[in-house]
């Protein structure tokens, strides 16, 4: 790294101005972490990016007037003019509204399943990972059964068992969606806590904790989640935009999100019949889709680096 | 070794039987009669259906389904779908094409991948180390289906370079764009990956060693890091060929070939359980042996990882 202020740190300290400086200098890994977050452009313009796009998802209506559930088939599959700056769908709707529309759907089905499997897989893998024996063994063989099946042979599966259950209101739908996509991703998450928590169990903080009598909860919960966390954290961040683009593919095979919901997913698999006549159809909202996973991709890399100080030279 | 390779078996057991009732169950539980539509336009005699039902043991307990299944999958029996059809018929008819998609796919990655990683490894921080990073992040955000669809639209009906779907027997060349398209998300981590295990190992002792021993450039990097940091990457391939035949889906079905992926798919829709439990199940098998034999190969490949 180029950085002048972290080549001087790593000198041996020569004068006193700098021996304080050094000590005002250690930080958290967190804050370590967000310290060098703040100066890499790439993190910058995917944070902005994606800022950009949490403020399409809130508010759309700021950015389009128009509809997106209403059609005129008179106008269907018109292309890009200066009424529809993305031209209009098949049943003649406006798709620079559904794309921003869409924006909504498709980062809450991504930050729901997220979440999901950041719960239920640090969960399982802090109490697989502190508890050990026997119940690590289950837990393992359990997560191992999730872990073997195809994502997307697991998701069509599942998908077409309950979709009569859920009926047509969107949030059953989307519910649907983010609880597969969670069902068959958790055991990564648990499985790369599972190994934090064993490393972690061992080392010096976690006896002196229990020396000092603290309890089973409050080690795991005040000791060892804050240290293992970060990993969890990195993995978290990659996935979301994964998990965006997994949503895209369901729809697009026709299990996952359908019509009433309006998604990135919903329009491109709506798109395939007409794509050599109207490719705007693809296009629009399979560009929204590629910035959105890169920007998370990108974000996730950043991350990444900043949280491994290996990677620092 | 024996000893591990054994208990990874036994732990295997487990899993099987997991994945198997869970993707039986799952599958039991679709909504629908699997018997209705048998006969045309009209209803089906009572009669024929009482037979049906006992035939296929769909009057018996699920539990009592599952174990008489279970019996015959541990024989080699697939069973029959609700048209008769042995299902160890329908997958040796479809799976072949799918190996093939997959071996295409894998060599794909391996070959570009490789040259792409070891090039920018060498030289971290260059024009092509930042091309090929970029190259990588944009495989990663586009998803498959795009990527299918612009190439198929692109060089199969504005080019005409490839025909737009592939025939009914497609040779190796015949699968080399769907192929591409299937590997392309594992192509971008591959590059990556071989990137920083060669910029690692450049730095290690016995490159110096070798360097100092007078050997040439080609020498040292083609036999002596290469080969060592080749390591990670084949055991990464390994893995991926389990999942790249379970994602095949999307790709068989933008380029209409007939593989495992359409099978399910329209074996889900017909309510045929017996199908869809028994290509998964296979699948979630190929999955699991694949990584442990990915895991004794790692030992073989680098004697200091003991394996116990």
């Amino acid at each position: 790294m180029t950085d002048p202020t972290t080549v001087t740190s790593d000198k041996p300290v020569a004068s006193p101005a700098a021996a304080e400086a050094a000590v005002t200098r250690s930080r958290s890994l967190g804050a370590d972490a967000w310290y060098d977050l703040r100066r890499r452009p790439l993190f910058i313009v995917a944070a902005t990016l994606i800022g950009a796009l949490l403020v399409l998802a809130a508010f759309p209506q700021l950015f389009t007037s128009v509809d997106p559930t209403v059609g005129d088939l008179s106008r269907a599959r018109q292309g890009p003019s200066a009424e529809a700056w993305f031209g209009y769908d098949n049943l003649g709707r406006d798709v620079f509204a559904r794309t921003i529309y869409g924006t909504r759907v498709s980062i809450v089905v991504g930050v729901l399943a997220t979440t999901f499997v950041v719960l239920l897989g640090a969960v399982m893998g802090l109490i697989a990972g502190f508890v050990g024996g026997w119940l690590d063994s289950l837990l393992a063989r359990i997560a191992d059964v999730f872990f073997g099946v195809p994502f997307v042979l697991g998701a069509i599966v599942v998908l077409s068992t309950f979709r009569q259950s859920v009926g047509q209101s969107v949030i059953g739908i989307s519910g649907l969606v983010i609880g597969t996509i969670g069902l068959l991703s958790w055991p990564v998450t648990m499985r790369i806590m599972r190994s934090a928590a064993i490393a972690a169990r061992s080392q010096d903080y976690v006896k002196a904790a229990r020396a000092l009598g603290a309890g089973p909860w409050r080690i795991i919960v005040r000791h060892m989640l804050p240290n293992t966390i970060a990993p969890v954290m990195v993995y978290a961040t990659i996935a979301l935009g994964a998990f965006i683009g997994a949503e895209a593919t369901l729809s697009f095979l026709g299990v996952g999100l359908r019509d009433p919901v309006v998604s990135w997913g919903v329009m491109i698999s709506e798109a395939q019949s007409y794509l050599r006549t109207s490719p705007h159809l693809l296009l629009f909202p399979g560009g929204f889709l590629v910035v959105t996973v890169l920007a998370f991709v990108l974000l996730g890399d950043a991350v990444r680096d900043a949280f491994d100080p290996k990677g620092r030279s | 070794m024996g000893r591990y390779v054994l208990r990874r078996l036994l732990q295997l057991v487990p899993v099987f039987i997991g994945t198997t009732f869970l993707i039986y169950f799952m599958v039991w539980a679709l909504p629908g009669d699997p018997l209705a539509g048998k006969c045309g336009d009209q209803a089906c005699p009572p009669a024929f259906i009482e037979r049906m039902r006992v035939e296929y043991g769909l009057d018996q307990p699920i539990l009592v389904q599952y174990f008489s299944y279970l019996g015959g999958l541990l024989q080699g029996d697939f069973g029959q779908n609700f048209r008769g059809q042995d299902v160890g018929t329908l997958i040796a008819n479809t799976y072949p094409v799918t190996i093939k998609l997959a071996v295409v796919a894998l060599l794909i990655q391996a070959v570009i991948g490789l040259t792409a990683g070891v090039l920018t490894g060498l030289r971290p921080g260059g024009f092509l180390d930042n091309v090929v990073l970029t190259a990588t992040l944009f495989l990663v955000a586009v998803p498959v289906f795009v990527t299918g669809y612009v190439l198929q639209a692109v060089l199969g009906l504005r080019l005409g370079l490839i025909p737009p779907t592939v025939p009914a027997n497609p040779g190796f060349l015949d699968l080399i764009v769907p192929g591409y398209v299937l590997g392309s998300l594992s192509l971008a981590y591959v590059a990556r990956l071989t990137r920083t295990s060669i910029a690692e190992n450049s730095r290690a002792d016995y490159v110096r060693t070798a360097t100092a021993k007078g050997l040439s450039r080609n020498r040292v990097v083609g036999v002596h890091l290469t080969r060592n940091s080749a390591i990670p990457v084949i055991t990464f391939l390994g893995a991926d060929f389990g999942s790249l035949m379970g994602g095949a889906i999307v790709t068989e079905g933008i380029f209409n070939i007939r593989g495992i992926g359409g099978l399910i798919f329209e074996s889900i829709q017909r309510l045929d359980g017996v199908v869809v439990t028994g290509v998964v199940v296979l699948l979630v098998m190929v999955y699991l042996l694949a990584n442990l034999l990915v895991d004794v190969t790692y030992a073989l490949l680098d004697p200091r990882i003991r394996l116990d």
